[in-house]
């Protein structure tokens, strides 16, 4: 499972933020997942919880999803990313490199697969709150 | 807003021995055939080998290797399969081998997702195959992989080696490790990528031939550890110049 890799970068980045911080507890991280890599909360949530290291064990981790915007950059158009549109295949593919959207999904005006993935690519980290 | 998948990057590379960037500012040259050979020769010298192909708008190593039917397996991560001995990744397995059209932003993205979810686990190498130029990937290497060494590769053409001397020359403002330059497709004997390659203070590493042959080597392994760019790349691990 890819979530579990995820969770590990972010537990790794959130532990290098409290340290430049002098968090001596981490209790609250916010983060955010795009539509396009369609993460599944639910694994991501249990690996996060598994991978706890001691200054977060108190740590609550908020996951947020955000829609994936797509810009057309040859006609201006812009859309909604949906999931449902894609073959089983197609979907892990972009649920493991997101980029390869650019092979499989078109501007829905014009047909041209050059464009811009505004919002909502990957995973994100938010906000991070803790305890001196 | 933080991007949490840099921060893993080194810890994902950090069991591997040895990461070495095939890399020339001028296409065509070989990158693809050398550093294809080079991870093939070394793991029938015994080591642990990986082959990671970062040309995501162009990939070849896959036709090179002949990289038929294999997919990479998930288990906390990506783990490459295991071909001809190599773990090997490109980005084909998520493209299915169809246009990836990316622009520098996309090829950024997607080598980072690549790089902090792809386990490697315990290499003596990874032999990277690179696109031409000092472009994306090169930068993004430089800036988020702690141990890289770059190996460059030229013609004997001046169109090749002026491109080659540009990137030495970045690389060594920013300090990242050259091994040296190996000049392939020699048609004569000239001397002067030799002589050029010494004025800049770095190693001259091998002069390979063109071989007409080497097509007919283009996805048999056999073939390809026969010919005498194989020859010379085995010369070149013996030398222990890398
Ligand atoms: N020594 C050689 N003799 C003859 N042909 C060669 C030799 N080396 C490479 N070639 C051929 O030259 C072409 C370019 O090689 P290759 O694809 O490895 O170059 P590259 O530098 O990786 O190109 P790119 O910049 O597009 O990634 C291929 O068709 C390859 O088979
Ligand atoms: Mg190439
Ligand atoms: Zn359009």
């Amino acid at each position: 499972m890819h979530e579990w890799t995820l969770a590990e970068a972010v537990i790794a980045t959130a532990q290098q933020i409290a340290e430049k911080e002098k968090l001596r507890e981490v209790k609250e991280v916010t983060i955010k997942v795009g539509e396009l890599q369609q993460v599944e909360k639910g694994i991501l949530q249990f690996a996060l919880s598994q991978l706890k290291p001691t200054n977060f064990k108190n740590a609550k981790f908020h996951i947020t999803r955000a829609k994936t915007t797509l810009k057309c950059r040859v006609c201006g158009n812009t859309w909604l990313f949906k999931k449902q549109k894609l073959d089983k295949d197609t979907a892990e593919a972009i649920h493991f490199i997101p980029e390869v959207a650019h092979t499989y999904i078109k501007c829905p005006k014009c047909g041209s697969p050059d464009f811009e993935i505004t919002e909502g690519r990957g995973i994100w980290l938010e906000s991070i709150k803790g305890a001196r | 807003m933080v991007d949490p998948r840099t921060t893993i990057i080194n810890e994902r590379l950090k069991r591997i021995s040895r990461i070495i960037a095939v890399s020339s500012g001028k296409g065509g040259v070989g990158k693809s055939i050398v550093a294809t050979t080079l991870a093939l020769t070394l793991s029938r010298s015994g080591y642990k080998v990986g082959l990671f192909d970062l040309d995501f708008t162009s990939p070849s190593t896959h036709l090179i290797l002949g990289a038929k039917d294999t997919q990479p397996k998930e288990d906390k991560g990506i783990i490459p399969p295991v071909v001809h001995g190599l773990a090997y990744m490109s980005l084909i397995y998520y493209s299915h081998d169809q246009a990836a059209p990316l622009r520098g932003i996309d090829t950024s993205n997607a080598l980072i997702e690549l790089l902090a979810v792809t386990q490697w686990g315990e290499l003596d190498f990874l032999i990277i195959d690179m696109p031409p130029g000092i472009g994306d990937a090169v930068l993004d290497l430089i800036r988020l992989v702690k141990r890289i060494d770059f190996l460059i590769v030229t013609t004997p053409s001046l169109l090749a080696f002026e491109t080659v001397r540009k990137q030495v020359a970045l690389l060594q403002s920013v300090k990242v490790p050259i091994i040296g330059i190996v000049e392939n497709m020699k048609m004569t004997n000239a001397a002067n990528v030799r002589a050029e390659t010494g004025k800049l203070g770095l190693k001259f590493l091998a002069e390979i031939p063109y071989d007409a042959k080497i097509e007919e080597a283009i996805g048999d392994e056999t073939k390809l550890l026969g010919t005498v760019l194989a020859k010379k790349i085995r010369q070149l691990i013996a030398s222990n110049a890398l």
